[in-house]
């Protein structure tokens, strides 16, 4: 109930139309429309597309945390690849013999590595269900239990970013080690097939951008609803005066863990969508920089409204693979510079040169409604 | 009659508290009880044996020179800080000093902060309906709907504060005045049986003041929830006094009507006098 | 130049010719004698022949008897002349008479023959050289050839020796030399020379007692297992001292990048992203002064040293004026566009400089190291590293505690509206404050380059590591800074042993982020009121 809530704003709506309608129109250009054609969407783009889509979902899961519980957390990242690791995990034991060692259970590093069996956190990812189960669970728990840690203490605002980019630069580190059994500096790659399904074939790629879109339209309510409730609010009443909300009766820190745990969920998703479409997935992912790079993506399409979010994710992803194509050099020139500029000059982001924002229509009525006190017993 | 409505006013507050906890217990004498509460910030004497007895229903002003210890105070009995000695109780069945913030706030004691905290990206509607008592853990929240009796209430209470044409504004669009009675709104929303209000009416018009006079003697007036006021502005407290308490030095000075406190030679000397010579 | 092999076998004729004289003269020299015992095909004779050069006294034995070690003694197979061979690369060897050591011109190697030697003979000489080395003048070639001595002394040698240390005056080559010949009694099976041995920490000691501990002489095993023992004890006291020793290197790193962010942001509560970039400019300056002073990098660091600072202070000020000061309370906002800064100075020097590393030059008296005992040296640039940092603690105590600038810092923090009532310039302030925090960023670059390699990635390495320093010791504490930072870099190099470096720095980092849990302000927070706000 509370999660048909969204159903009912017409924001939500306006992007779920065009969300799906982006979705059809790609597919059918990709599929109607002959190769040769100008208006022809090849499989390469589809793919592309799919990858900025599982961003999108990613920046979405950082804006609910940033925009509305106003935890700027410089580790999703981590969740991201974590969500991506199970993923490629389970692709892996997909691979079985046909790896270059043709070794029927263990991936072709550890063959490498000369281990003689599997790890027993490896066993289970063979069955999707587990696999996918471990998607949501692997960066849930962590966030259960970082998040338990760190609101339980109270820690929040600068200090809670800079120990989330501790944590994942951590996790990197142990990432890069061999004896992690993750693939080490490679990470996981050269995968085959998903549900049965040849990952190098047309029609799955077109299926996982679908997918992701699917993803993203559902994670998108359910952010939506999470912030239409009553407990959006007390978010909002935690982001803006935690101590207040704390005198009211909320139990602050379990209030900022719930959030946080669902929107690490949220970037495990997106980055087990992820991992299939570009093909690899290595420790690279959980660099500091590439979580602080999502943050930016919410700041430009501007925070606290969830479609900037995603506004944002497609907007720099695409630059960022124009500017690469064309010069690289001048693409970290160029994210560096949005950084400065977004934060400097456009606090609101994009949505906010929109203007959507439902509460300044409010916020107008007010000003021009002069107050009388009348008294009443 | 007192101990009957109070009695009266203690079952209407059950049906609305958390069952989780029992009722405030003020059969046996007063509200709120302070006895020998001492509290040392590096060996700075903040409070000094201080005693304090607030009864059920009772407008108590609260004055005292700067570093008096009335923050303090307010500190202590909201669970913010602990006093090193002392016993601090909340009816005659309440320990103060075992519970922690939230679990004080939902017994029913509210604080007023000095400058106004309320949420300013949300309505003053939502502002109140946050408030509101109610199942205040997690899941609750996520599928809490807004009731008719809630949406009533909310109601009720923007017409106490006068802030009814306001209900959609964003709660930082307010007048510091209208944010002071937003906040005093969202503590009368967890129907407290304590409100402690510090400063109220720092920084307001003549109007706001008069306004928000009537406001707290009205609240406490009917008997609904005791009221314990900290201010400097002596004008103000003499319009809405009845009963002043003299902070001095952390411990209590004199305690009285506004008439018998302010012709006490004590207080004159520490605080009044000072003033008046001043003015 | 193509004269030359001609005008040589021109030269060669006429040696030939007056041949007769040449080796008539040579006969007169006992030392052909000597020479002429060493050409024989048995190795024993050789041997023996060599015992007779040292007996012989001659002061031409030392430098013969190196030539023969060196292959470079040889004999010319048409004349039977002794020379030696001063360099033996291409077809044409230049040589010089082994008796007068004169320049004999260059040779043929086809001519030549050498006399060979094999791998007892080899032993037999370095030992002979080294008693021969124990004859020189200065004291210094004495210990080092008594050093190079131990583990090297066989039954024809200890006689010698016993005679050497008995004329030695200089304690220590006594001490080493008795060590030496301890170590043959030892391998003859005699238990007392344990105690000559005991408590050295030299390698060839310990693989000779090693060795004995194994014998099977049950009394000299048990002596020699104690001794053993005792030098394992003693060693690990030195390990402890050089893990120390690295783990205050480290940690004086860790201080210099963090200290300069407890100011900007412990003091000024602003979050810089762009401090790691900070100190890359202040190493990249290090490297600019050294290509201006070509030859002279000492000087050139010095200089640099002034000129980091300034650089990174300059580039604060850029930072502070252009983009922080529209940011003021908001700190995550202060983050994000710093963190755009640093991109973008990281790629500015990959474009305009290079993105390769430079290779700053350590100046001579920076390099080496300081011998404390056999066991234990100390490397000088980190013993450098380590006082510097100290030296800007020191000095950036003084500034914040005993300057109008301090003071002034210290009111702004604690009230900003107060202090501009009292007629503080709070702008002026916060500029200067940034100012300092960059420009210590400056120092601990011109450090760095003395340690790691200079890249447009220096200051990335070191933006996590300073962060976490900072927020262990405390916010706005300085000497939680210091505290913090020599613990931890200690702790990192106390696990790296067993843990392995990644994993010791993962260790670290969670230990950390727990810590924050456990205490959310660092190890010495600050109290009071100002704390609460």
């Amino acid at each position: 109930m509370w999660l048909t809530r969204p159903f009912s704003e017409r924001s939500t709506r306006l992007f779920l139309s065009v969300l799906l309608a982006a979705l059809a129109l790609v597919t059918l250009l990709n599929l109607a429309v002959p190769a040769g054609h100008p208006l022809h969407v090849s499989t390469y783009a589809v793919t592309l597309l799919g990858k900025y889509l599982s961003y999108a979902l990613l920046a979405v899961a950082v804006d609910l945390v940033w925009g509305y519980l106003g935890i700027l957390s410089l580790g999703h990242g981590a969740f991201f690849a974590l969500g991506g690791y199970a993923m490629g995990m389970y692709l892996m034991r997909q691979i079985g013999d046909r790896g270059t060692y043709g070794d029927p259970v263990l991936p072709d590093f550890m063959v490498f590595l000369d281990w003689d069996s599997l790890p027993w956190y490896w066993l289970g990812f063979d069955m999707p269900g587990f696999a996918f189960l471990m998607v949501l669970l692997a960066p849930g728990l962590l966030a259960l239990v970082f998040g338990f840690l760190a609101f339980r203490s109270r820690v929040t605002g600068v200090y809670l970013s800079i120990i989330t980019q501790a944590m994942t630069f951590a996790l990197m580190l142990a990432f890069f080690r061999n004896e992690m059994g993750f693939g080490g500096n490679n990470g996981l790659t050269d995968f085959r097939e998903l549900l049965g399904f040849d990952l190098r074939s047309d029609g799955t790629r077109l299926g996982l951008f679908l997918a992701t879109g699917i993803a993203l339209a559902l994670g998108y309510v359910l952010c939506r609803a999470i912030v239409a409730s009553k407990l959006g609010r007390v978010s909002v009443a935690c982001r803006d005066a935690e101590a207040r909300t704390r005198f009211l009766g909320y139990r602050v820190e379990r209030f900022q863990l719930f959030v946080f745990v669902v929107s690490a969920m949220l970037a495990g998703v997106a980055g087990a969508l992820y991992v299939p479409q570009v093909g690899i997935i290595n420790p690279g992912e959980f660099s500091p920089i590439f979580s602080i790079e999502v943050v930016l993506w919410v700041a430009l399409g501007g925070r606290a409204t969830l479609y900037g979010a995603v506004i944002g994710a497609l907007l720099v992803n695409y630059a960022k693979t124009v500017f690469t194509g064309v010069m690289p050099d001048a693409w970290l020139f160029a994210l560096g510079g949005m950084f400065v500029l977004v934060t400097v000059f456009l606090p609101r982001g994009i949505a906010g040169l929109l203007s959507l924002r439902p509460w300044r229509r409010a916020s107008h009525t007010a000003t021009t409604q002069p107050t009388t006190g009348e008294s009443t017993a | 009659m007192n101990i009957l409505k109070s009695l009266a006013n203690r079952e209407r507050v059950f049906d609305f508290l958390v069952p989780a906890h029992s009722p405030v217990d003020v059969r046996h004498g007063p509200i709120l009880y302070l006895e020998d509460v001492n509290v040392s910030f590096d060996g700075f004497k903040a409070i000094n044996d201080l005693n304090l007895t607030i009864d059920d229903g009772e407008l108590r002003c609260i004055i005292g020179p700067n570093g008096a210890g009335k923050t303090t105070m307010m500190d202590i009995i909201t669970g913010k800080t602990r006093p090193g000695i002392g016993s601090v109780w909340f009816g005659s069945r309440h320990d103060l000093l075992t519970l922690n913030e939230p679990e004080i706030a939902s017994l029913g004691i509210g604080r007023k902060f000095q400058k106004p905290t309320v949420f300013e990206a949300l309505t003053v509607f939502e502002n109140l309906e946050l408030a509101m008592a109610a199942d205040k853990r997690v899941l609750p929240t996520l599928i809490a709907r807004l009731t008719g009796e809630g949406r009533d209430r909310i109601e009720e209470v923007l017409a106490t504060i006068g802030l009814v044409e306001l209900r959609y504004a964003t709660a930082g669009t307010l007048s510091h005045g209208q944010k002071q009675w937003l906040e005093i709104g969202m503590l009368l929303m967890q129907r407290p049986r304590l409100l402690l209000v510090d400063e109220p009416v720092a920084g307001m018009t003549e109007q706001e003041m008069e306004r928000t006079a009537e406001l707290l003697t009205g609240l406490a007036g009917k008997g609904k929830q005791s009221v314990v006021v900290v201010e400097h502005d002596m004008g103000f407290v003499r319009s809405i006094a009845r009963t002043v308490t003299v902070l001095h030095q952390g411990s209590v000075l004199a305690e009285g009507s506004m008439d018998t406190v302010s012709n006490d030679p004590k207080v004159i000397e520490v605080y009044l006098g000072a003033e008046e010579e001043a003015a | 130049m193509r004269m030359l092999p001609r005008c040589l076998s021109g030269l060669l004729c006429l040696c030939l010719l007056f041949g007769l004289p040449l080796a008539a003269q040579a006969q007169d020299d006992p030392g052909q004698a000597l020479l002429d015992s060493l050409d024989t095909d048995s190795y024993a004779d050789k041997g023996e022949a060599v015992e007779t050069i040292i007996a012989s006294g001659d002061a031409r034995s030392r430098r013969w008897l190196e030539a023969l070690l060196g292959g470079k003694l040889q004999r010319h197979k048409d004349t039977g002349r002794f020379v030696v061979v001063v360099e033996n690369r291409g077809r044409h060897w230049p040589v010089v008479d082994a008796l007068s050591f004169e320049d004999a011109g260059e040779m043929s190697r086809r001519e030549l023959d050498r006399i060979g030697i094999n791998n007892a003979l080899r032993g037999q000489l370095q030992g002979a050289l080294a008693v021969i080395d124990l004859h020189a003048e200065q004291v210094g070639e004495r210990r080092e050839a008594a050093r190079a001595l131990l583990g090297d002394v066989d039954a024809s040698l200890a006689e010698p020796l016993r005679v050497v240390i008995g004329e030695e005056e200089d304690a220590e080559v006594r001490r080493l030399l008795e060590q030496a010949l301890a170590i043959h009694r030892l391998e003859e099976g005699d238990a007392a020379a344990v105690d000559v041995l005991a408590g050295s920490l030299n390698t060839r000691v310990r693989s000779a007692l090693n060795a004995a501990s194994r014998s099977e002489d049950a009394e000299l095993a048990a002596a020699a297992t104690s001794a053993l023992a005792d030098i394992e004890q003693k060693m690990m006291l030195n390990r402890g001292l050089e893990t120390l020793y690295f783990g205050l290197s480290l940690g004086s790193v860790l201080v210099l990048a963090a200290i300069g962010l407890a100011i900007t942001f412990g003091v000024m509560g602003v979050i810089n992203m762009a401090h790691g970039e900070l100190i890359m400019l202040g190493a990249y300056t290090t490297w600019a002064m050294q290509q201006l002073l070509p030859g002279q990098p000492g000087l050139a660091l010095l200089l640099a040293i002034p000129a980091g600072f300034l650089v990174a202070a300059l580039a604060g000020v850029a930072i502070e004026r252009g983009v922080i000061q529209f940011l003021k309370g908001r700190p995550l906002e202060t983050l994000l566009a710093t963190f755009g800064v640093s991109l973008i100075l990281q790629q500015l020097v990959r474009t305009v400089i290079s993105p390769q590393n430079r290779t700053v030059v350590t100046p001579e008296w920076m390099s080496g190291s300081l011998m404390l005992n056999e066991g234990l040296s100390l490397t000088l640039n980190r013993l450098y590293v380590l006082g510097f940092a100290l030296v800007v603690f020191a000095g950036l105590m003084l500034v914040m505690r005993r300057t109008r600038l301090g003071l002034e810092v210290r009111a702004v923090t604690q009230d900003r509206a107060m202090a501009r009532a009292m007629g503080i310039r709070a702008t002026r302030v916060d500029i200067l404050t940034f100012a300092l925090g960059s420009g210590v960023a400056g120092l601990a670059g011109v450090a760095l380059s003395q340690l790691t390699n200079v890249g447009p990635n220096l200051g990335q390495n070191y933006i996590i590591d300073s962060f976490m320093v900072v927020v262990f010791g405390g916010v706005g504490n300085l000497w939680g800074t210091l505290v913090a930072g020599l613990s931890l870099g200690v702790i990192n190099q106390v696990l790296e042993p067993w843990a392995g470096a990644v994993l010791a720095k993962i260790v670290v980092l969670v230990f950390i982020i727990l810590f924050i849990q456990k205490r959310p302000r660092g190890l010495f927070p600050q109290k009071g009121r100002a704390a609460e706000g």
